[in-house]
């Protein structure tokens, strides 16, 4: 099967700053694939970098469209990036802050990327968005509710909803559950895990937690210092790790 | 008209730069196009967009009538008038009919426009997505993008929030399919003067040093849903002094007991008609 995502000897640099370098990797759909390190390690970059929200600054981002097409994101247009950004795609930023609207209500929130699209039926939206809301556990009844109102937990499933609400088929997640206590977070890992198996998702899943790579991920890449250190099936990393930095990571992890 | 002044208060090449912007707006209807705001003898949000306008388009035999909220008589209105008559020694009035330049502020008059009139708007905020987008740099790469979704956001959130689209002033529209505009804020009332009117109608921004505008008979589309279509307001009153039941009214408050009355906005439509029925 052809991958949806290629990545090749990309690179992010802030300055003489390293953010990433040399990075590659292929995604295949409906696969999820965790990239893991500590912080600095330039997960996050590498992130925004293959999502086109950074410019590389060398490698190539290639993504393969429905139509069978080879899509160089480099040559993109603004005005296609962001269609694609848009239709196509979806970014969960790990703070919900960032990625909703807090001065409009939760329904218009996961609407709005319909409404971009060109969607114009105002009562389609709402069974839409309420759908949505019920498939993210959030009661439809709060729908007219300001994002705000909500905990951290919901605010976060919500942007989940706003993300999916278009299907994308690819989706980037900066540590969707980081910031999150131990019950909420178990909660949006499973919902996650349920609606990528329903959707056929693929996704790139920033995370510094081993534990949330081995519950979602088949893949995992371990970063350092802006490159990647090891990668593998996740299972391999995590049970049996090669590169002394993966197994500082695995051993540091607290088991109870 | 004091001659100490130049012709129309502002220097020549203040006039010429103001004219190639409205020269390229209008060729780009609902674009806005920024220019070099100049201070005037009036503070910001009394006109000084629309007070610019008015000073590049005159001539010595243009009559010129303004009115703030459809009035004649108020202080903006008066004031505005007084300055061009000073200091470019044009004609005034307040009849509709005779205006070739008439500058406005919150109104279209309701009698119809011809082409032979021009309509200058004042405008506090140009940027009909200011409220939802902050930034500045994203807001022209949405124009630029036609992306003008986050639009309907507004008012998907007006019918969640109140059961029908509750904007009621400032009403958006798309200008020529194209460019998303603020009509400045008249009443959504005024919105369907703007579609295929006869006159050019001028947008000035003084503060925000943008200008654009809607040439004669371009099409001018309201935002709505397909399911919550654009409507105007509507009145169960008629004016009390005139008996027009289709202008558009003000509520005012005539004594201190809570009574009210009913009266257009457009004091020469209103004066217009009494004199017709006087006859």
């Amino acid at each position: 099967m052809s991958a949806l995502l290629q990545v090749r000897g990309l690179s992010h640099h802030y300055g003489q700053r390293i953010g990433c370098q040399d990075v590659s990797f292929d995604l295949h759909p409906g696969e999820l694939l965790c990239i893991v390190g500590e912080s600095g390690s330039g997960k996050s970059t590498l992130l925004k970098t293959a999502a086109a929200q950074l410019a590389p600054s060398s490698g190539s981002v290639r993504y393969h469209q429905r139509d069978g097409d080879w899509l160089d994101l480099e040559e993109l247009s603004e005005a296609n990036r962001r269609r694609l950004a848009r239709e196509e795609w979806g970014f969960v930023t790990q703070n919900p802050r960032d990625g909703l609207r807090l001065n409009v209500s939760a329904g218009a929130n996961v609407a709005e990327r319909l409404m971009a699209m060109g969607m114009r039926n105002y009562g389609q939206l709402r069974d839409i968005a309420k759908g949505w809301l019920e498939r993210v556990e959030i009661d439809p009844a709060r729908i007219d509710d300001a994002p705000t109102a909500f905990s951290g937990g919901m605010q976060q499933r919500l942007q989940i909803a706003r993300t999916l609400v278009t299907q994308p088929r690819l989706v980037f997640m900066d540590e969707p559950t980081a910031g999150l206590d131990v019950s909420v977070q178990a909660r949006i890992l499973d919902l996650l895990r349920r609606l990528v198996n329903e959707l056929g998702l693929a996704a790139v899943m920033v995370t510094h937690d081993l534990a949330v790579a081995r519950l979602l991920a088949a893949r995992t890449m371990v970063m350092q210092g802006g490159r990647v250190v090891e990668t593998g099936l996740t299972d391999q990393i995590l049970d049996d790790p090669q590169h002394p930095y993966t197994q500082l990571l695995v051993s540091s992890v607290l088991t109870t | 008209m004091t001659s100490n002044y130049n012709f129309a208060f502002l220097d020549e090449n203040t006039k010429r730069m103001l004219r190639r912007a409205l020269l390229k707006a209008v060729a780009i209807p609902g674009y806005q196009v920024p220019f070099g705001s100049r201070e005037m003898p009036l503070p910001y949000g009394w006109g000084t967009g629309g007070i610019q306008l008015t000073a590049a388009l005159l001539g010595p035999d243009d009559v010129l009538k303004v009115i703030d909220q459809g009035a004649d008589d108020t202080t903006n209105a008066v004031n505005i008038r007084r300055f061009f008559a000073r200091v470019a020694g044009v004609t005034t009035t307040e009849r509709t009919t005779e205006a070739s330049v008439i500058q406005t502020r919150h109104r279209i008059p309701e009698t119809p426009l011809r082409e032979d009139q021009i309509l200058v708007f004042q405008v506090p905020e140009p940027e009909p997505l200011r409220t939802l987008e902050p930034r500045e740099a994203e807001t022209r790469t949405l124009h630029a993008l036609a992306d003008y979704g986050l639009m309907h956001v507004k008012l998907y959130e007006d019918i969640a929030q109140y059961g029908h689209i509750a904007t009621s002033y400032d009403y958006p529209v798309l200008v020529d399919g194209r460019f998303l505009t603020s009509p400045s804020p008249i009443p959504k009332f005024d919105n369907p003067k703007l579609d295929h009117s006869p006159a050019l109608m001028l947008f000035g921004a003084g503060r925000e040093k943008r200008l654009y505008a809607i040439p004669p008979y371009t099409k001018v589309e309201s935002l709505a849903f397909d399911d919550h279509p654009f409507e105007i307001q509507r009145w169960e009153h008629q004016c009390e002094l005139c008996g027009s039941d289709e202008s558009y009214l003000d509520e005012v408050v005539v004594d201190d007991r809570g009574s009210r009355m009913f009266v257009c906005s457009d004091t020469d439509y209103c004066r217009q008609r009494r004199a017709e029925q006087a006859a």
